[in-house]
């Protein structure tokens, strides 16, 4: 199952992530996770938060361009070699990963946020190995 | 050295005469040979038989970029295309160039101006000149090509774009003189230091133009290649580089008044201004037979003396420039105006109109970066994504400008709406 990350496009400029974060505070968005891309130009925030519609809606009002991606986020058992399995897996079914980061949520699982170009075919794969992906209402609900 | 004694320093009664002389002839031949002029004559009011002398100019109408636009290409041709020998072309204000045409003789006018002008930084048949501006559409490369060729010196036709090439061949030739824009014989002073060439060039003068540049750069130029720099002007409407350059006195450049002939205007009022007053400068071509042009407004701001030079010379002499009527920047040698980047971003649907030029120098070579704001809904999140349209929209502004610029992506709303005039431009280069 895949859920909607918030993605925030931001200009290279002194203070900009702070005005992101202000909205999103004052909007009461709860950040679970995030993730920052950063080139020399622009940085794609991209959030794991309680309420990703919410967030794009209000960031968008505000001014930024602001938008949902669907991602997977994965369960990952505090094993060794467990994320290097579930690479694996992947890779063997010819599916790209864009972007992945972690999910710094405490559970009894690690969990990653993975991009894959192949969203459909990479949760078809993951279920058929018996790996738990998280759910929207499980996302909500930290 | 002066080498056309006879026209550079005539009388000014001689030069009167002679400018009347050629301006009713001319004005007879365009009214003959230019649709367009032989409308806006009678438009006007006014028929070459009421132009009798140079005094007689102010009754006829102004030339402008945009009527070179608007009969794009060859619209304002006097001469059969069987006469034409040349093309040239420079940026026009939106989407197509601004195309001139030259006869042999308009070849042969231009290679004498050009070749009065490097005689103004002494240089002659015995000297070994690098041409290092672009060779092409551009009237740089060809104009200085073709005007040191007629002086009879050494030319090495460089062109532009590898540096390294040009301060090896600098040395190993043992050119004496360079033709290129200040700013890039700036850069090159840094590259010879770099390499501890510097003491072992033979480089006496260098005739920069193309682009505008101050006092400081000159003797900035001056000190660090201990050579004489000289400041050539010209555009290709009137001709390409050659119009007028400085002689050794740096009091002013020298036009060649024998061929184009001068005003200056209230760029507001339209009308002349005194000797030594601020105003646009004006062209008619007097003796042009591809594409002559009556008043031709240049945009460029300067003003003007007649009094003789101590060089001997009695041509009318130009300050060096103070800005333009218009907003036109010349980066990298090339005219840019940001209607072509407006006119070049309306057709990338993923940007909305609102853009921002940012013109600055860095080691002394001109850089341009494009600010745009993306359409919400075109943005991604991904860098490859971003990368894409960034690359898509840098191939879309090199095509409309003939230069590349640096594409900077901006968030919805991030670029200043100004009230009134929309301000496009920061130029941070102080060239003025």
């Amino acid at each position: 199952m895949t859920v909607k990350q918030l993605s925030v496009f931001i200009e290279n400029r002194r203070g900009r992530l702070g005005e992101v974060l202000k909205v999103l505070k004052d909007n009461n968005v709860n950040i679970l996770s995030m993730s920052l891309a950063d080139t020399t130009e622009y940085g794609l925030l991209r959030l794991i938060v309680n309420n990703p519609e919410h967030g794009r809606d209000v960031l968008l009002d505000a001014g930024f361009s602001s938008m949902l991606t669907e991602v997977l986020i994965i369960k990952v058992p505090h094993v060794a070699g467990s994320l290097q399995r579930i690479l694996t897996l992947i890779a063997e079914n010819e599916i790209d990963i864009e972007y992945m980061y972690g999910l710094s949520v405490e559970t009894t699982d690690a969990s990653i946020v993975v991009k894959t170009n192949a969203l459909d075919l990479a949760c078809k794969v993951l279920k058929s190995s018996h790996i738990d992906t998280m759910t929207p209402e499980e996302i909500a609900s930290l | 050295m002066i080498w056309n004694e006879k026209m550079e320093c005539m009388s000014r009664d001689e030069m009167t005469q002679l400018q009347s002389e050629r301006l009713v002839k001319l004005v007879k031949y365009v009214y003959d040979n230019v649709e367009f002029y032989r409308k806006r004559m009678d438009e006007h009011g006014v028929k070459p038989s009421d132009i009798k002398g140079i005094e007689d100019i102010t009754k006829l109408p102004y030339t402008t970029k945009d009527d070179l636009r608007d009969t794009y290409p060859f619209g304002l041709f006097a001469a059969p295309h069987s006469d034409i020998v040349r093309i040239h072309a420079s940026s026009g204000t939106t989407g197509k160039a601004t195309v001139v045409g030259y006869t042999q003789n308009d070849i042969d006018v231009w290679s004498e101006c050009v070749a009065r002008c490097m005689s103004m930084a002494d240089v002659t048949k015995d000297d070994i000149i690098q041409v290092a501006y672009g060779y092409g559409l551009f009237t740089g490369g060809l104009g200085a090509h073709y005007g040191a060729e007629k002086l009879g010196a050494m030319v090495v036709p460089m062109s532009t774009g590898n540096s390294k090439k040009l301060t090896t061949m600098m040395v190993d030739f043992g050119a004496t003189a360079i033709a290129c824009t200040p700013s890039y014989l700036l850069h090159l002073s840094e590259v010879l230091r770099d390499e501890g060439l510097l003491d072992q060039i033979k480089l006496k003068a260098a005739i920069c133009g193309a682009e505008p540049w101050t006092e400081k750069m000159r003797t900035e130029i001056e000190t660090r290649l201990n050579i004489t720099a000289h400041d050539i002007y010209g555009l290709s409407e009137i001709m390409g580089p050659g119009v007028a350059c400085d002689c050794k006195y740096h009091a002013g450049l020298h036009i060649c008044e024998d061929h184009f002939y001068p005003e200056i205007i209230d760029p507001k009022t339209l009308e002349p201004v005194a000797d030594g007053e601020l105003g646009e400068l004006v062209f008619t071509t007097i003796t042009k037979e591809g594409i002559p042009l009556i008043r031709y407004r240049t945009k460029d701001l300067t003003s003007i003396t007649h009094k003789k030079c101590e060089c001997g010379r009695t041509s009318a002499r130009i300050s060096r420039f103070k800005g333009r009527s218009d907003d036109m920047l010349i980066i990298r040698g090339v005219n840019v105006f940001p209607s072509q980047v407006e006119a070049a971003l309306i057709n990338v649907e993923e940007v909305t109109p609102h853009y921002m030029m940012i013109v600055d120098r860095e080691n002394n070579l001109d850089t341009l970066e494009i600010q745009v704001e993306v359409d919400v809904k075109y943005y991604t999140d991904e860098v490859k994504g971003i990368e894409k349209l960034t690359k898509k929209i840098a191939t879309v502004i090199q095509q409309a400008l003939g230069i590349s610029a640096k594409i900077r992506l901006m968030g919805p709303n991030s670029l200043k709406r100004s009230e009134g005039k929309a301000v496009h431009v920061i130029d941070n280069r102080k060239l003025y």
